[in-house]
């Protein structure tokens, strides 16, 4: 028997955790000494009040989307990953190798190429802790963290010892052509003669997120694939049982998460910075679990999720420059929001479980 | 490379491998008793935030020590009410433990001392000082032993020598009590110790308390022992470390000794050569540092031996009805 009905489990306890996460966070503002009204005022004005602050939250949501797309096809498999950052690290590397090595002559060219690229090389570097899981039976949540650091050490030996233009001091690669830069969301829109979000990064890779977003949607629900990774996700010895690999399907779910999170790369790389820089993710991998979480590893729940955090990024920007909330409260919001829907998930369904049940004795 | 430069590489690698062996002692504790924590980095930063800013409010180090279990403490205690009390997962306890003290020791930084994240730094009693042991001047001429005695085991604060106690003292507890027995049970088969009447929620919760304890310690020795203060994100990472020194040790207490040495020896050798040149290959630094991950996923891999975690290990405990 349903112990609650589904309208209740889908919504209504997320709504109760993300509201539990938000009044512990404005009680944190409370303490710092601030009104946490004029701090929401100045997030939804500076977020969400100009095509400006919308430019910055897409662009953000973009990324926060892959990340979170990224976690949730390994969820659905039963399987933690907790390396998007390394991921999506090595999906740059891929991005700036593309671009860099040949002359592209447009865009439209080099974007299918170097998203290739970011896929392949996210792919890579999940395939090594998924094969360790698989074959090994090594825990996957350590060897992704592992593989975390050991990006971040790849990367910035690379930046510095290998793609560092000559003369140059940053550990930066250099500049992409002037002919691969993608068509910011705003010249888009002054294409069709309206002025919207003018110096903002928002990308043609928002339209790549939400086409991802489809994708993942029809994978998971609507494929053999998708389908053997959900049983394989529930029961390890019932999908056995049912002739599916475990091997295989540990190895396909990690593969296609890995690239998921690589692609954030076309967005922060080379629609963005339009080079390779050291610590370019800036968190977005680990902002994924809090995305696919509160998405509840639905696809339109994370791109929803998605647009919660963009709009709390951008909005946390602009508090750290008109109040004196420092950035960090994001951080902070984000880890009330991982606690209460991931870990104290309970917490707020159980009593829920309880209640409804007592409704419906009262009404049978 | 003379014997002075090899005694300077060890002592700062003793330096190096306390935060990391207390924090890997206390995720042993907790992990034991089937209490998995990725959170070992976020408590020893709140612990390191804590003590820095009741040190300085203070000017008394041991005051600071205590305000640094008490940080650590209370996370342990989050973790716990999710992960043992509420049966949520127990990995993401640990990432949200992570993230919350990354963000909050900021938020209260700026808040109190408005430094930008940073407390003032700290200076004479508020700070733990080197302690000289007896005897270390009058045998420093002695060849060999005098160095090391003088420079290797002399001159470090009292929470090093802490850390190294620990690490009998584990063992003892572990193997050697009541509790420690209890506790490596709980972490093996919850439901035996269940059946033989004690109950499971207690002990976890003792084991999830004693690594709180612990990673305050280690957070106190970074912020007043090893440094002048706390700096924004000052952990960099080394709570990972501590939980790659666990697995590497397998989960026991005299090889947690030495494999944080390892890893203490790394860091220190990485520091002191940037570029290790070997002859015929240049080591970068970057290696050096990375080298403690690679050689977690190597033993993770079981290709150098297995690492095997207690068997209950992340999973929360229901009682039979």
């Amino acid at each position: 028997m349903e112990r609650m009905p589904k309208w209740a489990d889908v919504i209504l306890t997320p709504l109760i955790s993300l509201a539990l996460a938000f009044g512990i966070s404005a009680l944190v503002i409370l303490a710092i000494g601030e009104s946490p009204v004029e701090a929401l005022k100045v997030m939804v004005q500076g977020a969400l009040g100009s095509s400006y602050g919308w430019g910055f939250t897409l662009y953000y949501t973009t990324n926060f989307v892959f990340t979170g797309l990224a976690v949730m096809v390994a969820y659905h498999a039963g399987l933690f990953n907790i390396g998007g950052e390394g991921q999506a690290a090595l999906g740059g590397l891929g991005v700036a190798l593309v671009v860099l090595a040949l002359p592209w002559p447009h865009w439209a060219l080099a974007l299918p190429a170097a998203a290739m690229g970011a896929a392949l090389f996210g792919a890579l570097w999940a395939l090594v802790p998924a094969w360790l899981q698989a074959r090994r039976g090594s825990h996957i949540v350590i060897t992704t963290i592992m593989f975390n650091f050991i990006a971040a050490a790849l990367l910035n030996y690379v930046l510095v010892n290998l793609l560092r233009p000559v003369g140059s001091m940053d550990p930066a690669s250099a500049r992409f052509p002037a002919a691969v830069h993608l068509p910011k969301l705003s010249d888009m829109a002054l294409g069709l003669g309206i002025e919207w979000g003018r110096n903002t990064p928002a990308n043609v890779t928002f339209f790549v997120a939400v086409a991802a977003c489809v994708l993942v949607w029809l994978l998971i629900w609507h494929t053999r694939l998708g389908y053997e990774i959900r049983a394989f996700g529930k029961s390890e010895p019932a999908a056995l049982y049912a002739g599916i690999s475990p091997v295989r399907i540990t190895v396909l779910a990690m593969l296609i998460s890995g690239a998921l999170a690589g692609l954030m790369a076309i967005n922060n790389v080379m629609g963005e910075a339009e080079r390779l820089m050291l610590n370019a993710v800036e968190g977005a991998g680990f902002i994924g679990i809090a995305v696919a979480l509160m998405g509840r590893n639905h696809p339109l729940g994370v791109l929803l999720a998605a647009l919660l955090f963009g709009f709390l990024y951008q909005g946390g920007g602009e508090l750290a420059l008109w109040t004196s909330i420092p950035r960090e409260l994001i951080v902070v919001i984000q880890a009330l929001v991982i606690l209460f829907t991931g870990a104290l998930d309970n917490m707020v369904r159980m009593p829920l479980e309880r209640l409804f049940t007592a409704l419906r004795r009262k009404g049978a | 490379m003379d014997f002075a430069t090899v005694i300077q590489i060890l002592d700062s690698a003793v330096r190096l491998m306390t935060p990391l062996l207390l924090a890997c002692l206390a995720g042993l504790y907790s992990e034991r008793a089937g209490v998995f924590d990725i959170g070992l980095e976020g408590k020893m930063l709140m612990a390191a935030f804590t003590s820095a800013s009741v040190a300085y409010a203070t000017g008394n180090a041991w005051l600071g020590l205590l305000a640094g279990i008490g940080g650590a403490v209370a996370m342990a205690g989050l973790h716990g009410l999710a992960s043992i009390s509420f049966r949520g997962n127990q990995l993401i306890s640990g990432v949200a433990i992570n993230f919350l003290a990354s963000g909050l020791t900021v938020l209260l930084g700026q808040k109190i001392f408005g430094l930008g994240g940073r407390t003032p730094s700290l200076s004479g009693a508020a700070r733990f000082g080197e302690i000289t042991l007896p005897f270390a001047d009058t045998l420093r001429p002695v060849p060999v032993i005098g160095p090391i005695y003088a420079e290797l085991i002399s001159g470090h604060t009292i929470l090093v020598y802490v850390a190294f106690a620990m690490v009998p003292l584990t063992w003892w507890v572990l193997y050697r009590t009541r509790f420690g027995l209890r506790l490596r049970a709980v972490g093996e088969n919850p439901a035996s110790v269940d059946t033989a009447g004690v109950s499971v929620t207690r002990l976890r919760y003792g084991a999830v308390m004693i690594c709180g304890v612990l990673c305050g310690i280690a957070g106190a020795y970074l912020a007043t022992g090893i440094s002048a203060g706390f700096v924004k994100e000052m952990t960099a990472g080394r709570g990972f470390i501590a939980l790659a020194a666990l697995i590497f040790a397998k989960w026991r207490p005299w090889s947690a000794l030495f494999a944080t040495f390892l890893f203490g020896l790394m860091e220190a050798v990485a520091n002191r050569f940037p570029n290790l040149d070997l002859g015929i290959i240049t080591v970068p630094s970057m290696f050096m540092n990375a080298l403690p991950y690679i050689l977690t996923v190597i033993i993770l891999a079981g290709f150098v031996g297995r690492a095997i975690p207690p068997r209950a290990g992340g999973e929360p405990y229901v009682k039979e009805r």
